[in-house]
């Protein structure tokens, strides 16, 4: 390998990653970059930073629920991306990821996407409805203008698991179960013995995610994989202190997730 | 010369494809293999044709509507009855293949999507029919409006799963049928009711409901000597069109879709895809929808809930971008005009759906010769629109 990707500059570790997912705008702008810099602080080493979708397929309830106020605050593909160069500012170092489905980002066409996640800093892209079959055009735009583009791995892939895993940039996503986002209880024996099959064919860091939420999950999943991926638990923590910033009290409010997130990752 | 779409792709021109998460590339996989198996194997389609018979009671009539047509003065108005096939619209063909092939599949779960019910109560039929579970999902606005298919639905012993996501119409309910699928795929078929979807699923319907079009243009031909002049169908995902005009895609009929304007497409309330939509992806499929600048889906609307979808069938995206199929729309007050003059000018009571493409035929047949002919596909009967018709028509009847 003759260069580093900037993700890979800037990722300081490729094992036991924290990689939270927030999505951008809920409950707004500010809170975002508040909480991402909690987030940092508490130890994430990569940022997926969602774009609210009217119609989020692989994603539960609780994901949908912070679309919908993302997208009641004015939230879009476009504002998500130019709120990395804010995030940048305020202090936030550690590599983004933008999460979005893919109908917004063939709206303001791939070429232009591109242009627009190089020119404010981002450094991956995930599309969660773009499997690898449909993205041959994203990934070759993904290589030219330095941007990781995130797979995602399902127990289902089977033969598939080794094609996308030896194609993986940036770290690659392990779907631990099937169904969409949202908390679970448990974690199989079948899971780990996938991440174990797709840790043979990878050449980035191996993360799972899809139903963490207790720290037992965290410390199974970092006994297994390279990193543990977090969204809905951390949405639902932002969303347990909504009435808080709605009262004005955004520092009580950000002291109190922090104080939650060391105990989920500690 | 048209091409053979789809292609290995599941591509119809630029449009189709498989745009979904992960975890559903391998039940897609699993149902093509499943698919291009059994459409091989004359025991499978036999026993397709054989349901369709006896249960079913196919073929329907083609019906020549002597009255409408004394009454438009214009050119012969024909009918194909798919009001008069089992549960009452033409959504049962395509129940009775998939059902067929779930059960060829080892799969005794089915799960299916509604909007007006009457795909909802086609597999309910078809769940009650085979031996299988069954669950549909339904939009709350959905699920008020066609009360009567809720509880034919729960009669027949299907378990209907009310949506409260979004507007509560068949988007919302699609969607949260692929997630339920997401997450039980692997002992549940799911049942789709259109030629939506991601690939195979518009080609699976389509060779499906394609009966309608095979039986139309035998019938015809053995009525009237000829292929119709024209041929109207109306379109919500679009099934019952594309199982009518497949077989005459390289036939010389002209070919009209009918989309729902709702309150008139230069208003927001419309559902009509083609006219106003633009390219996207929507249920996994890279097709024609509503949606706003930065790519959100916007919410339709149609006084009739089959028709009151932001996406189409991405077939009809690529007959409408290579011109083959003409796109119009029929705002609901034209459509309620043209149920009614049906219904007591030749005793049948359309469903709402229907009755867009009535509107669309009635209007430009009045125009044409007496020698030309017209085709139009009853996609079903109006008895699950009662309490929607007795809002509008109390005061005149
Ligand atoms: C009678 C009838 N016609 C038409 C439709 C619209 O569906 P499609 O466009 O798939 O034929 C429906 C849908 O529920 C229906 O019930």
């Amino acid at each position: 390998m003759l260069t580093k990707t900037s993700f890979q500059g800037k990722l300081t570790k490729t094992e036991n990653l924290f990689i939270p997912f927030i999505v951008a705008g809920d409950p707004s702008p500010e809170m975002t970059i508040a909480y991402a810099l909690r987030l940092q602080e508490e130890g994430a080493d990569i940022l997926e930073l969602g774009v609210p979708y009217s119609d989020p397929l692989a994603d539960g309830p609780t994901i949908q629920r912070a679309a919908k106020r993302a997208l009641n605050a004015g939230m879009s593909l476009r504002k998500a991306i130019e709120l990395v160069p804010e995030l940048r500012r305020h202090g936030v170092e550690i590599p983004v990821v933008i999460f979005t489905y893919y109908n917004p980002v063939l709206q303001i066409g791939h070429e232009e996407f591109f242009r627009m996640l190089e020119e404010n800093g981002a450094e991956g892209v995930l599309i969660p409805d773009l499997p690898y079959e449909e993205s041959e055009e994203v990934r070759n735009l993904a290589e030219a203008s330095n941007i990781e583009f995130i797979s995602l791995v399902a127990p289902n892939s089977d033969q598939r698991i080794k094609q996308i895993a030896e194609h993986a940039r940036g770290f690659l996503y392990c779907v631990s179960t099937l169904g969409v986002t949202g908390e679970r209880n448990e974690m199989s024996a079948d899971a780990l013995r996938f991440i174990k099959k797709v840790k043979e064919f990878s050449p980035v860091p191996v993360a799972v995610g899809f139903g963490i939420s207790t720290n037992d999950h965290v410390k199974l999943v970092r006994d297994h994989a390279d990193g543990v991926i977090i969204g809905s638990k951390i949405i639902r923590l932002i969303e347990s202190n909504l009435e808080s910033i709605e009262k004005g009290n955004s520092d009580e409010a950000l002291d109190a997730f922090s104080k939650e997130i060391r105990t989920l990752v500690q | 010369m048209l091409q053979v779409f789809p292609d290995v792709k599941g591509r119809f021109g630029d449009f189709g494809g498989k745009y979904v998460p992960e975890t559903l590339m391998g039940p897609l996989q699993e149902l093509e293999s499943a698919l291009d198996e059994a459409m091989e194997d004359p025991s499978f389609l036999e026993e397709y044709h054989h349901v369709l018979k006896e249960y079913a009671g196919r073929p329907t009539s083609l019906t020549y509507a002597d009255k409408m047509t004394e009454k438009l003065g214009g050119a012969k108005v024909y009918l194909k009855r798919e009001d008069l096939n089992h549960t009452g619209a033409h959504k049962l063909n395509n129940a009775i293949g998939q059902a067929l092939l779930a059960k060829r599949m080892g799969k005794e779960k089915i799960i299916a999507e509604t909007g007006a019910g009457q795909h909802g109560v086609a597999s309910a039929t078809v769940a009650a029919k085979f031996g299988l579970e069954c669950k549909v999902f339904m939009g709350e606005e959905d699920i008020r409006r066609q009360e009567l298919n809720v509880f034919r639905m729960k009669l027949l012993g299907a378990e209907v799963v009310s949506v409260s996501s979004g507007n509560g119409t068949l988007k919302d309910a699609t969607n949260e049928a692929i997630r339920y699928w997401v997450a039980n795929c692997e002992d549940h078929f799911y049942l789709i009711g259109s030629v939506v979807g991601p690939h195979p699923y518009p080609r699976m319907v389509r060779d499906f409901q394609r009966v309608i079009g095979d039986e139309s243009k035998k019938q015809f031909r053995q009525m009237e000597q000829n292929d119709p002049d024209r041929i109207y169908a109306c379109v919500g995902g679009g099934s019952n069109a594309m199982g009518m005009f497949y077989p005459f895609l390289e036939e010389k009929s002209e070919l009209i879709g009918v989309e729902a304007a709702g309150k008139g497409i230069d208003t927001p309330e419309h559902a009509a895809t083609l006219s106003k939509g633009t390219p996207g992806v929507i249920h996994g499929s890279l097709t024609y929808l509503m949606q706003d600048e930065n790519g959100q889906i916007t919410e339709p609307y149609s006084i009739s809930a089959g028709l009151d979808y932001p996406g189409i069938g991405p077939e009809h995206a690529y007959l409408f971008k290579s011109k083959r199929v003409r796109y119009e729309s029929i705002t609901d007050e034209e459509a309620l005009d043209a149920l009614k003059l049906l219904t007591q000018t030749e005793g049948i009571i359309p469903a709402i759906e229907t009755a867009h493409a009535l509107a669309q035929a009635f209007k430009e047949a009045k125009e044409m010769s007496p020698e030309e002919t017209i085709l139009i596909n009853l996609s079903g009967r109006g008895d699950k629109d009662m309490s929607t018709l007795m809002e509008h028509f109390q005061e005149e009847v």
